[in-house]
């Protein structure tokens, strides 16, 4: 190819963990990023996270487990939906990723020998969270925003903090379409620029939003990727929605009590006896329901999340066994000892007193499952690489070569369209049906890390570089936006009070909507239901009404703006997931309640077609080749409860 | 959605400081907000009332309120704005405890030290950049596999943990009383820094490969708009929303501060 592009520019779309730890990776290679992200970095959704991040370890290592192990557990946990080289590779950098943080200075909390302390995680049974008391992800999240503070400050990163990614750039049609850079807008004066690049990484987060209330910060709508979607990008697995267990449902948003508290021992349980209204502390062990400590024993309260949910959900809305009669069951953490609890768990203990006004030191919790976790997003690829596999890494694989990724390989992560990659939890990578609880910050690190390789080798040799590129495409593209920024401002002059065309009013009955139709539960009917409301939203949608007009800091525009976005990408889940007639991890349909790898062990993709304005979907075989697949019931006993636990007398 | 007879509903009312845009004058509106009582209810879910109705008590239509919010669980800062006098964050500002009874007020302003955008939301870019200042970060080598960090106590980490919880959010720079509010970035350099990045001195100068760049960060310190500044009011700590021993980390960098400027002295380094 042509000589080294030393002055290559990347693009990236967001700072959370994934943004960042890509800045980090571009800079320090030498490569002039710009940033860009609606809130300043450092308040990312990121910041969230809780329970704290898994790696093997040494100790886990003499006890008979591996970096094997937890891409297993990892395959395993996602129902074998999630490509294998991927999963492969993340796994097994995951101890290095840890090193290096602790190099950064992440706090990790620490055993009395000054070793990194380790929790237990849902989906596992050996010790491999690593974790910094219970804001894990704002330790990590604060680590790299430090040390791209340090580039930015040496002039390598610049900043674009307040500003929305509207629309990738592109020039060529077909193979040869290439991502060029991006159009933006500054959200406080408005200004609508295209910044060139021969690079774009989104790293822009899941779309809880679209759900609504869930665990997710307010920024988490999903737009940027479903910008990209609309540009051409294929969305994969959109289906693949988690759902975590134990969050505490609040007026504005689900707030999360983290999978760590199971892990440190906190028990799930309900009154054995319906209606029985006792203060929790009044009613004795052998009166409490510990739903999934009997229904498997193996696991107990550190099943995989989506299993968690449903046996929440379903005690609650089947049985009527809710607390109190609502949909609510008990996490308890209220025998355990304070210091302790203090000492790991602070964080999240804090939330709840602060928001649900009760000590969980004294009384047990009351929680509910809510939307959390975006497996599905941006469909990538990668370049597979076999190797002999390493005696202490892939301990007990029975095998001679494994498959990874290749480090450095251009195209690791990136979408269908060149030059454009998804970066964390806006791609579909690595958690393949159902997420393992502290796999998320690893997989956004990872792929800032390693995939971070390809983008820089993509740019410095394969790439084009942009001056090459005819300044009218990126005049064409800011015209575009323009255009339909014009288009939503002079909605404002119709006035805004009919709940039929306000933004806000539309957002929460989809939210409610796709709640009601397409999380724990899913059926055929009931989602072709929600797909005719779907559409009539749109429609609402087309004759939305602004209730400001002005071109100064407007986040009525913003919001109404990622709304109609978010519309879109929400039918391409609704859509998959009415397509995907069985059940796997996360996605359980009582219609189609096996799981139908003949049919079904496949990616989803989403492409969405703009003569119809809907998806079109395609299937692809996903890359096996690791680990074998297997039933993936988790040891699952009965669902009743023991008869011999029913009280005598309330 | 309300009716007289739901009894589990209340109207208040939330009084907003509001401002079109840098250099506009501000003006006060009031909006009826209804609550439900047991629901959680906070100061953002009766903003997003306002967002969906922006119609003031008087019944003239407006524009919707911006303001800014991320987490809604006081983890990111983003929301912080000026409530009933206080500065705070408004995610975690529950509205069955702030105004309990029909008829309720609630007061919300921007925050008093940082250049207003927009209504509540404010420019918080001078703090950010104060952590340039005293480059708070640890400078490691390179991204490249090199084994662990610097082993600690779980005392130290303990120590370092409660530090790193710093949000940026700027309350105790909002309630110090020598913390003015500057709109010309030049002079931000050397105005008084405030007490979070002071505490990220002593957050930064306790790790050891941190350390390295210690000298640097007192240097900074011992300069004008320095720890020498602080008038020991101890604003900053009652308002922390993080509880983060500020006193304690101004007292131990001013230590510091003092005893790296004595070396100096007989060092001429
Ligand atoms: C409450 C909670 C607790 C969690 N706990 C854990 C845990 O303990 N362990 C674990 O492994 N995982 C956990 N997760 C999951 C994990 O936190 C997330 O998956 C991860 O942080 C996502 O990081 P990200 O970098 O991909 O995206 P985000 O952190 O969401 O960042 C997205 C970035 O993109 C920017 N952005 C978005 N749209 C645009 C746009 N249009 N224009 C410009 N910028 C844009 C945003 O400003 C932001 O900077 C938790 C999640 C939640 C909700
Ligand atoms: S102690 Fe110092 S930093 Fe804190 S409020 Fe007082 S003057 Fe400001
Ligand atoms: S020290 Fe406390 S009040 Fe100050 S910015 Fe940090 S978290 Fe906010
Ligand atoms: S929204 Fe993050 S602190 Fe309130």
């Amino acid at each position: 190819m042509a000589a080294e592009n030393k002055n290559a520019r990347v693009i990236v779309v967001g700072g959370g963990l994934a943004g960042l730890a890509a800045c980090v990776r571009l800079a320090e290679q030498g490569v002039s990023v710009d940033c860009f992200s609606i809130v300043p970095v450092k308040r990312s959704h990121s910041v969230c996270a809780q329970g704290g991040i898994n790696a093997t370890n040494e100790i886990a290592r003499q006890q008979g487990f591996s970096e094997w192990m937890h891409m297993d557990e990892t395959l395993f946990g996602g129902d074998f939906l999630a490509d294998q080289p991927p999963v492969y590779e993340m796994t097994h950098w995951a101890p290095r990723i840890i090193d290096l943080l602790d190099r950064m200075g992440v706090p990790f909390n620490r055993t009395p020998e000054g070793q990194r302390d380790l929790r237990l995680f849902g989906g596992s049974l050996f010790k491999r969270t690593h974790f910094s008391g219970a804001t894990t992800g704002q330790q990590l999240m604060y680590a790299l925003d430090e040390q791209v503070r340090r580039y930015e400050a040496e002039g390598k990163v610049a900043k674009y903090e307040s500003w929305e990614f509207l629309w990738p750039i592109t020039r060529g049609e077909g193979a040869e379409r290439r991502c060029v850079g991006i159009v933006a807008q500054d959200l406080r004066t408005m200004q609508i620029r295209a910044f060139p690049a021969e690079a774009v990484i989104m790293a822009t987060g899941g779309c809880g939003l679209i759900f609504g209330k869930s665990t997710n910060s307010v920024m988490c709508t999903g737009g940027a990727a479903a910008r990209c979607y609309q540009a051409g990008a294929w969305y994969a697995n959109g289906e693949m929605i988690q759902v975590h267990p134990t969050a505490i449902p609040g007026a504005d948003k689900c707030r999360l009590m983290s999978e760590s508290a199971r892990g440190e021992g906190g028990r799930v349980w309900v009154p054995a006896k319906k209606g029985d209204t006792r203060d929790p502390r009044q009613i004795p062990e052998n009166e409490r329901y510990y739903l999934l400590e009997e229904r498997y024993p193996k696991y107990g309260n550190l099943v995989p999340r989506d299993i968690a949910s449903r046996e929440i959900f379903s005690v609650c809305v089947d049985d009527h066994m809710g607390v109190d009669g609502r949909n609510q069951v008990y996490l308890d953490l209220s025998f355990k000892d304070r210091d302790e609890l203090d000492r790991k768990l602070g964080g999240i203990l804090e939330i709840y007193e602060k928001f649900a006004g009760e000590d969980p030191h004294d009384v047990p919790m009351k929680i509910f499952p809510a939307v959390h976790y975006t497996m599905g997003g941006l469909w990538t690829t990668f370049t597979p690489q076999e190797r002999p596999a390493d005696p202490r890494q892939d301990l007990n694989c029975g095998r001679d070569t494994v498959t990874g990724m290749k480090f450095g390989a251009a195209n690791t992560m990136m979408t269908n369209i060149t030059g454009l990659y998804a970066f964390g939890e806006c791609n579909f990578a690595y958690h393949g049906a159902t997420r393992l609880g502290a796999n998320a910050l690893l997989s956004c690190i990872f792929d800032g890390l390693f995939s971070g390789q390809g983008v820089v080798n993509y740019v410095r040799t394969e790439a084009e570089p942009v001056e090459n590129v005819h300044q009218s495409l990126y005049d064409e593209a800011v015209q575009q936006e323009h255009f339909k920024t014009q288009r939503l401002i002079e909605t404002a002059e119709a006035g805004h009070n009919d709940p039929a065309t306000n933004p806000y009013q539309i957002a929460l009955e989809m939210g409610d909507e796709m709640t009601a139709a397409c999380t724990v539960v899913k059926t055929g009917p009931r989602m072709e239901q929600a797909m005719t409301r779907l559409r009539e939203l749109q429609d609402r949608y087309q004759n939305v009404r602004l209730a400001d007009g002005g071109m100064w800091t407007n986040q009525n525009l913003s919001f109404t703006r990622a709304l109609g976005d978010m519309l879109i990408l929400a039918e391409a889940i609704l859509q998959g997931s009415i397509n995907r007639e069985e059940s796997r991890g996360s996605h359980y349909r009582p219609d189609f309640p096996d799981r139908d790898d003949q049919r079904f062990h496949k990616t989803t993709i989403a492409k969405f077609n703009a003569k119809t304005g809907r998806p079109d979907f395609d299937y692809r075989d996903v890359v096996t080749g690791l680990v074998k697949l297997r039933p993936r019931d988790y040891g699952k006993t009965s669902s009743e409860p023991k008869k011999s636990k029913e009280p005598a007398t309330v | 959605m309300t009716t007289a007879t739901d009894t589990r509903t209340r109207t208040i009312k939330i009084k907003i400081k509001r401002c079109d845009g840098p250099g506009k004058p501000a003006y006060w509106q009031t909006f009826s907000v209804p609550v439900k009582r047991g629901e959680g209810a906070n100061v953002i879910s009766c903003l997003q009332y306002i967002a969906a109705n922006p119609i003031t008590d008087g019944g003239v239509a407006t524009t919707p309120v911006a303001w800014k919010s991320g987490c809604l669980e006081e983890v990111c800062g983003a929301c912080t704005m000026v409530i009933n006098g206080k500065v705070r964050q408004s995610c975690s500002c529950l509205m069955d405890s702030a105004c309990p009874n029909e008829g309720d007020t609630l007061t919300l302003e921007p925050m008093r030290k940082f250049p207003v955008i927009r209504d509540l939301f404010v420019d918080r870019t001078r703090l950010f950049e104060s952590l340039k200042r005293v480059k708070a970060w640890v400078p490691i080598d390179n991204l490249w596999e090199q084994g662990a960090g610097p082993k600690e106590t779980p005392d130290e980490q303990q120590t370092r943990y409660k530090l790193s919880e710093c949000m940026s959010c700027g309350c105790c720079m909002d309630a110090c009383p020598q913390f003015h509010q500057i709109a010309d970035s030049a002079k931000w350099q050397t105005a008084f820094i405030g007490a979070a990045p002071i505490s990220q001195v002593r957050y930064f100068n306790l790790h050891k490969t941190g350390a390295t760049l210690k000298a640097d960060r007192l240097s900074e310190m011992a300069s004008q708009g320095g720890v020498s500044d602080c008038g020991n009011a101890q604003n900053c700590v009652k308002h922390c929303p993080k509880s983060i021993p500020l006193t304690e980390s101004i007292a131990a960098v001013g230590r510091a501060t003092t005893i790296h400027a004595i070396k100096q002295f007989f060092t001429g380094k």
